[in-house]
């Protein structure tokens, strides 16, 4: 900015607190030809990046006082051209050294790990991320290792401080620029001739708003689909895995707990997403049943079970993980994701954790071959509240 | 003279002569049983046999069981629950994994280091739990065995019905109010196939027309090969998933981060001041 009066200037001069609003302005300003004349009377010539004079390898502390005085010093020198232990810095040097070739071997390898392994099997792939994961984590840290050495050991430790200019700009500029904008504007006849003015802005109304028409992807709703599954009346349970129907007498032993699924939804897994259930077998007398009709909250239904095998919905009320750590003992659902237990001989009543509603209880029935089926679909929604739920 | 009564001073010679005191009361103990076993074992009728095996678990039952089952393992309450119709594979389970004797009523069964160790003795035992009533037998080795098993279906089944408890590759869980479903790194396919069948502690019952016996082989299948599969990483961290992983990563990255930090700023030698 001010090459038009000091082009030959090195330009550190600048930093040297000078001028406090040095060279801003093309012309006129005293600070600026002041600086000048400093400069151009006894700075020496010399091209930027060459090292300056001998006796111009002052510190920053002596810098203030040789410019306050602003009579014949030449322009401090701010940086130590050498690290004040030039043999330390011969050893850091070797360092900094060995740590780039590392850095560089490394990066080799890691091309030569990506050419070298196949990953056409898990494990081979396996092997291939680590040799890549290592070469490459070996390759950055020595780069950073080497970069921290060299700055902590070889770089001088100097604190420098940079004057600000004055971030406004000159009243003349201010007023060249006003003039400037009003002359555009007419000029332009935006402001005399509405009608392109305003159709213009009529054209930018739809690229504005598509944005907004883009967010209707997001949709539809759900609707009725998170209130029901697919379960419905007499379709068998199946045993999940095997893809066998179940009779009670093949899940006969108390304790037992098995996953189930849909007869016909076995690997549709966006179904199974909701309508993945276990059935518990009880002992004689364990379940206590509710003794109002449905829908009791915490409560087993008497004519959903059969021969004391209870069905609930494997999804947790809370956040939908698959709640199924059931244990025999103390007839405890547990849910691993954030520990939501369920009573299962109490209607899966919530006995701890953050769910807030019963494991949905299927309703059960059996099938004139005499297979587990279900009487309907659930009668409330599985899995975690929503919005619509209400 | 005075060498030999330095070492008998020495710190470590206590220790050294319970520890030499012990094993050989072990051997001596592991000696006298091994040899009533093998006589026991060779029968000349099958019934006498079968008769002097339940006869002799009775026997170890009454010295080591009954003080908590009962000396007819009729149980007794509050203490120990009665071994009437449990079967054969629910002791060999139990005792085969150390889980009994217990350590007490209160306490979570855990497995831990042999005190009934010889099989025979164990066999002895729950041939006599048998013989008061019932219950799953001890799978024969061909029940167990795993040729012809698919590791690929017992997957399927072990992630339907058993990880959600013991983990995607049998590393084990935690369960409510401080139990713990245990790992299945060293179980052997009886014991896996017997907790099957039995439902041991809190576990449910896989009986034998829910999960059928070949199933209950497959799953043993992947159980066992999933120990083989290797850690490429360097450390299996337990092979329990995302959270120790994690928690490595977390802690032992942020604990890099901070040593870097303060290497990257600490202050150096004459540079400064």
């Amino acid at each position: 900015m001010s090459d038009s009066t000091a082009g030959h200037r090195p330009g550190d001069s600048d930093l040297t607190g000078s001028g406090s609003a040095a060279g801003l302005p093309p012309d006129g300003n005293a600070s600026d030809g002041e600086a000048g004349a400093e400069e151009t009377g006894t700075a020496p010539h010399r091209v930027i990046g060459t090292p300056p004079p001998a006796q111009a390898r002052t510190l920053l502390g002596t810098g203030p006082a040789a410019d306050a005085g602003g009579d014949g010093a030449v322009a401090p020198r701010e940086l130590p051209a050498d690290p004040p232990d030039l043999a330390s810095a011969k050893r850091a040097e070797r360092v900094v050294v060995a740590c780039f070739i590392v850095a560089m071997l490394a990066g080799f390898g890691f091309i030569a790990a990506y050419l070298i392994f196949s990953v056409h099997s898990v494990t081979n792939v396996l092997h291939s991320n680590l040799a890549l994961g290592s070469t490459m984590a070996i390759a950055f840290l020595a780069l950073a290792v080497g970069a921290t050495i060299w700055v902590r050991r070889l770089m001088p430790d100097v604190e420098l401080t940079e004057q600000r200019k004055p971030l406004r700009s000159s009243p003349e500029d201010r007023a060249a620029f006003a003039q400037t904008f009003e002359e555009g504007a007419d000029a332009s006849q935006f402001t005399k001739r509405p009608l392109v003015r305003r159709t213009l802005i009529a054209a930018t109304v739809p690229v504005a708003l598509a944005p907004i028409v883009l967010l209707r992807d997001m949709g539809p709703l759900p609707g009725k689909s998170l209130d029901r599954t697919v379960w419905r009346k007499g379709l068998r349970l199946l045993n999940y895995g095997a893809n066998t129907p179940i009779r009670p007498s093949d899940f006969s032993s108390p304790g037992g707990m098995i996953t189930v699924v849909p007869d016909g939804y076995q690997d549709d897994f966006d179904a199974l997403a909701k309508a993945a259930v276990i059935i518990i077998k009880f002992g004689p007398g364990q379940i206590v049943y509710g003794t109002k009709p449905y829908p009791v909250p915490g409560a087993v239904v008497p004519n959903w079970s059969v021969n004391n095998i209870v069905a609930y919905s494997k999804i947790c009320t809370h956040v939908g993980c698959p709640a199924a750590l059931y244990e025999q003992t103390t007839h405890h659902i547990l849910c691993p994701c954030h520990q939501s237990t369920f009573d299962a001989a109490r209607g899966a009543k919530v006995i701890f954790g953050p769910a807030t509603r019963p494991l949905p209880q299927l309703p059960m029935t059996t099938d004139a071959e005499g297979y587990l089926v279900a009487q309907s679909d659930f009668t409330e929604p599985v899995g975690p509240s929503f919005w619509e739920r209400g | 003279m005075t060498r030999t009564t330095a070492r008998r001073r020495h710190p470590a010679a206590g220790y050294a002569v319970i520890l030499l005191g012990l094993v050989s009361v072990g051997l001596a103990y592991s000696a006298i049983t091994s040899g009533s076993s093998t006589s026991a074992t060779p029968p000349s009728i099958a019934l006498t046999a079968q008769l002097s095996q339940v006869s002799q678990g009775y026997a170890i039952f009454k010295a080591d069981c009954s003080s908590c089952h009962g000396l007819l393992a009729q149980g007794v309450p509050g203490v120990g629950p009665s071994l009437i119709g449990v079967g054969a594979a629910a002791v060999d389970f139990q005792v085969s994994t150390g889980r009994m004797p217990s350590k007490g009523p209160a306490n979570e069964n855990v497995r831990k280091p042999l005190e009934i160790s010889s099989p025979a003795q164990i066999h002895a035992v729950a041939a006599y739990i048998a013989s008061l009533g019932g219950g799953p037998a001890i799978p024969t080795a061909a029940q167990v065995s795993m040729t012809g098993a698919s590791a690929g279906f017992g997957q399927q089944l072990f992630v339907a019905d058993c990880a959600q408890c013991h983990n995607f590759v049998g590393a084990g869980g935690a369960l409510t109010y401080g139990k713990f479903a245990p790992p299945l790194t060293v179980s052997t396919p009886t014991q896996i196939y017997e907790a099957m069948l039995t439902g041991p502690e809190a576990m449910p019952v896989f009986n034998n027309t829910t999960i059928t016996p070949q199933e209950k082989r497959d799953i043993i299948a992947y159980v066992v090969q999933t120990r083989a599969e290797p850690n490429p990483g360097g450390l299996s961290l337990g092979r329990v998933g995302p959270v120790t992983e994690g928690l490595v990563a977390f802690l032992g990255m942020l604990l890099f981060m901070v040593f870097a930090a303060l290497w990257i700023t600490a202050k150096h030698g004459k540079a400064h001041e």
